[in-house]
């Protein structure tokens, strides 16, 4: 995402280079407003555009963040209903786009204004924002500008008119009820099913994200649960710490020396494990919901997929229809050929367009798939890592601290 | 040196003790009690009331003064103060095999248990023993073979009343035993007459507590199960009485581990009989025939249907003791004591804290384990699946890597099994400790009841001698008076008398549990500190050597982690030149291969084209690789993932030489592969040698 091959020569270095603008976007400084039931959460939300120079040489693309303009830093105030927006908007004019997924609204009242929950839904938000920035092209969205630099109330406004079904245009409800209709005659035709694409490649692709998604959300409740096993296993060290060194206060001297030792590294390791348990939610249990989330955000796309298609099918069926028609109206030489020939025209037209949309949507999804997989990859990668990481690091504090006290319960055994 | 007399006598004290032995369990099986011969001769026992293995002493025997508490009593020492400082002892009969093993065996085991395996801490002669193993003697038990058996008589339900006996089987070095190795059939009651008799026997010192019955598991459980749970509960209980100092060298242990056959204990503790023994002393004591407590009596805490009255005046004199204010006569004098006894209750709230955290850390661990355990599975579960269903080979490439941290989380999962395991039998010695407490409140109590029974002699002994007065002033006041009045006078003092030793007997009963629990709260002290250092240390060591096997795959991993990382960061930054450009080429140079190599017929200049094509090709890849090296060397960057060399291991920097080379080795073959056709057509001989 940061260098894009330029053959483009300027006189800029001695070698060829070019820039290219990169905003570069953080999330930061959660701050509840707001009371009660009304209550919510800000985020600011600053924005740098970083042009970074890059060198070409000898076919080989080279980015120096040494040399970056800084450009002006814009800093709007958002809430999360505003994330949402964006993302509906994204959705709405991006199909077959795999729009980054949003951090789900807390289900439970209580946990909604914890630290941990806070800091958890800012860091996924400044990777939604990030990604959809560094999508080649979401980045281009006139929504993300508006997102970025509008001022709070233009953004309220946009995001007042925009939420809830009411608010939708004609078009879409129109869209809808047609939906409705004709699922509706689905059923009562009798017929089996919707009409499906039947492409076994997208089959297969279509088995791999719903398989994907069983797979993921597996490995996160058990992510999240050795999370949970962290804390409780820091909560009964800390525990046993302390009724050890209750115990070695009882014995006194050497012994309750050791004992008292043995109590205040237990309650360090506590510590370190709550430590550590943070890390695993943030860097590795964190990173896996948010596939899970991707996946789901895949699956709507898919949909997506699948309306193009059906519609771009019942649009087929139509026109074949209507070509029967018309080459009755012909036969017949009726006064309503012209008219039968401009309907058929524009239903001709609409189909293209419709096919076209699907078409575009198979394309680009197919691209996306390819991205969607690099970004997995090296994603979990480096969630993995931070697991391993955090978990040797964790082995070695545990077995430095024991260590460290081995030699005193010697010095007290002898 | 050892003379040769010594052995001799010793050996004859060997016989001595086992004729002795024999005879007391076989000639007169009811006799053979501590309490029971102390009925029959109270002064004796009397005078061996301190020596606590008094059926068997010898004259050879310690002498009573001697405290065989304070001075843990190595058996050289018992037979010949000169052993003790000579090392040649140890090559000495009957006991040579015994000794010269079991030293070392035990000191091996204590070395393997301090260096790397805190797991065979239990082949240890049990676990409370261990800070007395030190000393040479030693008695090792085991409990064996459980054998179902038919009860033979009086059985109301036939077949229904079957129980199970243990193989218990010992060696031992301790004099005074048959043998070094012997084994008897015991059943589960036996051992509970065993622990009642101890529990007699032994007033004030703290004796393990013994199994539980579990009347309701044996009904509940699985009859394999629960034989095999109270088979290692016996033993362990065995164990821990043959570590303690005094009842290791107990009669009733003695006899319990050696008398072949039924368990001639009489079983005097038998609900029914004791109650028949109060029934028939209850008339006289109401009739007020004799109202003194005989004095053997007293050394017995006042329990069951013994002696009802004295429970009614004891339990006058609790009364007394709460309500009326009056000062007993006697009261708990010892400050210390009393300090210390303080200091146990304390002791025994932090222990049963203790173990309840132990407990729950040790639940914590196994949850913890659980839980990377079935983590470890969904990754693996994920990682086949993303291999089996991967489109990309970027997915299969990472899925190995996943593999890798899946096997380490199973394996850490199953370390963190072990090391439970591991933990539990440290953290038991917490649990063990509890359950001593229960002894030690029972040594306190009696204690505490052997002072009420002195309290009440006393009181009693005082209303008696104010009686005695007032008689003897009413008949002073007659003079020369009433014949009844002085039978009166007399009986009184006879009463008196009687109370009088009674009380004796009772406060040398209540010095001698004082002392008891003096002594064994110092060999508790004791054996607690090397009990719990032991422990602290096994804990520690198993958490570091655990912890140390648990990291070694997670290491591994990590650096296997970098390379992968750095590997997808190199190719994502040199995607277009390697992995785009030059495998586009080389499929297109392979496509033009197949026909190639089907073919061969191709012409010098097609040939030469190839040639052209692969020398291109190596060239690219060069100049490519150039630039990955250019960059590693030119570039500055923060993250650490697209840092260039920065955080990577060598090997991953490597790799894109590596791919040259390979590459380069691939394009001289397959310029010798163009080469080959030259050969065909004949007009490239230079090429020859090359091949």
């Amino acid at each position: 995402m940061e260098q894009q091959r330029s053959s483009s020569g300027s006189s800029h270095s001695p070698r060829s280079s070019s820039s290219q603008p990169y905003l570069s976007i953080s999330v930061t400084d959660p701050v509840k407003l707001g009371n009660g039931v009304q209550a919510y959460i800000s985020y600011r939300v600053i924005t740098k555009k970083i042009e970074i120079l890059q060198f070409d040489v000898c076919g080989i693309v080279l980015a120096d963040k040494f040399s970056r303009n800084q450009g002006p830093e814009k800093i709007v105030i958002r809430r999360y209903s505003d994330f949402v927006w964006l993302r509906d908007r994204l959705f709405e004019k991006y199909k077959g786009v795999f729009i980054p997924p949003l951090p789900e609204k807390s289900t439970v009242e209580k946990f909604r204004f914890s630290a941990e929950f806070i800091e958890l839904r800012r860091q996924a938000l400044d990777i939604f924002v990030n990604r959809i920035a560094s999508h080649h092209e979401l980045q281009q969205s006139e929504d993300l500008r508006t997102f970025l630099q509008a001022d709070e109330e233009t953004m309220e406004r946009l995001r007042s008119q925009e939420t809830g079904i009411f608010k939708k245009k004609p078009a879409d409800l129109m869209q809808i009820f047609k939906e409705m209709q004709t699922r509706v005659s689905d059923v009562v035709l009798g017929k089996e099913k919707p009409v499906e694409e039947s492409n076994p490649e997208y089959e297969k692709l279509k088995n791999y994200i719903f398989e994907l998604e069983n797979h993921l959300s597996e490995a996160q409740k058990h992510a999240y649960r050795l999370v949970k096993r962290h804390r409780e296993l820091g909560q009964s060290l800390s525990d046993f710490g302390k009724a050890a060194k209750l115990l070695g206060a009882c014995e006194g001297h050497a012994l309750g020396k050791a004992f008292s030792d043995l109590g205040t590294k237990s309650e360090v390791l506590s510590v370190r494990l709550q430590k550590e348990a943070h890390q695993l939610l943030m860097n590795f249990e964190e990173p896996l919901k948010d596939y899970v989330r991707a996946v789901q955000s895949i699956k709507a796309t898919i949909a997506e997929r699948a309306n193009a298609f059906r519609h771009q099918c019942e649009l087929a069926e139509t026109i074949k229809l209507k070509e029967i028609n018309l080459d009755k109206l012909m036969l017949t030489r009726s006064d309503k050929v012209g008219e039968a020939e401009l309907e058929y025209k524009e239903l001709k037209a609409e189909s293209e367009e419709a096919t076209r949309r699907f078409e575009n949507i198979v394309r680009v999804m197919n691209e996306e798939i390819v991205r969607f997989q690099d970004q997995k990859t090296q994603d979990m990668g480096i969630a993995f890592h931070q697991f391993a990481q955090g978990q040797s690091r964790l082995a070695n504090n545990i077995a430095d601290a024991w260590r460290s006290l081995l030699p005193k319960l010697e010095a007290c055994l002898s | 040196m050892m003379g040769s007399e010594n052995l001799d006598s010793e050996e004859a004290h060997m016989y001595a003790s086992r004729e002795e032995m024999e005879n007391l369990v076989l000639d007169e099986p009811s006799n053979n009690n501590n309490g029971t011969k102390s009925f029959s001769d109270y002064r004796s026992a009397m005078s061996s009331l301190a020596d606590t293995h008094h059926p068997l002493s010898s004259p050879m025997a310690e002498p009573a003064d001697s405290d065989p508490l304070l001075t843990p009593p190595p058996f050289r020492d018992f037979r010949n103060p000169n052993v003790a400082t000579d090392n040649s002892s140890y090559i000495e009969p009957p006991s040579y095999s015994d000794v010269i093993f079991s030293p070392f065996d035990e000191n091996a085991v204590n070395e393997i248990n301090g260096v790397d395996s805190p797991g065979r801490s239990s082949d240890s002669s049990g676990f409370l023993s261990k800070s007395t193993s030190s000393s040479s003697d030693y008695v090792k038990i085991t409990v064996s073979n459980p054998q179902k058996e038919q009860e033979t008589s009086n059985s109301l339900v036939p077949g229904g009343n079957t129980y199970v006996t243990y193989l218990i089987t010992t060696r031992t070095n301790i004099p005074g035993h048959n043998g070094s190795e012997f084994s008897v059939r015991r059943r589960f009651k036996d051992v509970v007459t065993l622990s009642d008799r101890l529990a007699e026997s032994y007033r004030g010192f703290f004796i393990p507590p013994r199994p539980d019955k579990n009347v309701v598991e044996s009904q509940v459980m699985q009859k394999q199960e629960f034989v095999e749970q109270r088979r290692v509960a016996l033993e362990k209980y065995l164990r821990r009485l043959a570590g303690h100092p005094v009842i290791r060298k107990s009669d009733e242990l003695k006899v319990f581990l050696q008398v072949q056959g039924k368990l001639p204990l009489p079983t005097s503790t038998d609900v029914a009989s004791r109650m028949l023994d109060g029934a028939v002393k209850l008339p006289k004591q109401l009739f007020g025939e004799s109202v003194a407590v005989a004095p053997h009596e007293v050394v017995q805490p006042a329990k069951g249907g013994r002696d009802l009255l004295r429970i009614f005046k004891e339990l006058k004199q609790s009364m007394a003791n709460d309500w009326g204010g009056s000062k007993p006569p006697v009261v708990e004098e010892d400050k210390e004591f009393l300090k210390k006894k303080e200091r146990m209750h304390d002791l025994e709230q932090q222990l049963s804290n203790a173990s309840q955290q132990a407990e729950s850390l040790v639940k914590a661990q196994q949850d913890m384990g659980e839980t990377m355990g079935e983590l470890g599975l969904a990754f693996i579960k994920l990682t086949k699946f993303e291999n089996e269903e991967a489109i990309f080979n970027s997915q299969r490439a990472r899925a190995a890597d996943m593999k890798n941290v899946a096997t380490a989380a199973v394996k850490a999962s199953r370390f963190y099994r072990e090391l439970n395991a591991q933990t539990v039998k440290h953290l038991d010695t917490l649990h063990e400790y509890l359950g001593l407490m229960l002894s030690v409140h029972g040594a306190f109590s009696d204690r505490s009841s052997a002072l009420l029974t002195v309290q009440t002699l006393i009181s009693e002994l005082s209303s008696l001698h104010l009686r005695a007065e007032k008689l003897e002033a009413a008949s002073s006041k007659i003079f020369g008076g009433d014949r009844s009045r002085i039978r009166k006078i007399e009986e009184l003092k006879e009463t008196i008398r009687v109370t009088e030793d009674a009380k004796h007997v009772a406060t040398g009963e209540y010095e001698r549990i004082k002392e008891n629990n003096r002594n064994e709260l110092e060999r508790l002290g004791r054996e607690r500190r090397a009990d719990f250092l032991n422990m602290l240390k096994g804990f520690v060591l198993n958490q570091v050597e655990c912890v140390w096997i648990d990291i070694r795959p997670s290491l591994v991993v990590v650096s296997a982690y970098r390379v992968g990382i750095s590997w997808v960061t190199i190719k994502a930054r040199t995607a277009v030149v390697i992995e785009s450009q030059e495998a586009v080429r080389f499929a297109e140079v392979e496509e033009q291969l197949i026909p190639f190599q089907l073919e061969s017929h191709y012409t010098r200049k097609e040939a030469e084209m190839l040639e052209a094509d692969f020398k291109n090709l190596q060239i690219g890849v060069r100049h490519d690789v150039e630039g990955v090296e250019k960059e590693h060397m030119l570039t500055k960057q923060d993250e650490v993932l697209v840092a260039g060399v920065r955080g990577m291991r060598w090997d991953a920097v490597e790799l894109p030489f590596q791919f040259r080379e390979n590459l380069d080795g691939h394009c001289n073959a397959l310029w010798r592969y163009a080469a080959r056709y030259y050969i065909y057509e004949g007009d490239m001989p230079f090429y020859e040698e090359d091949r």
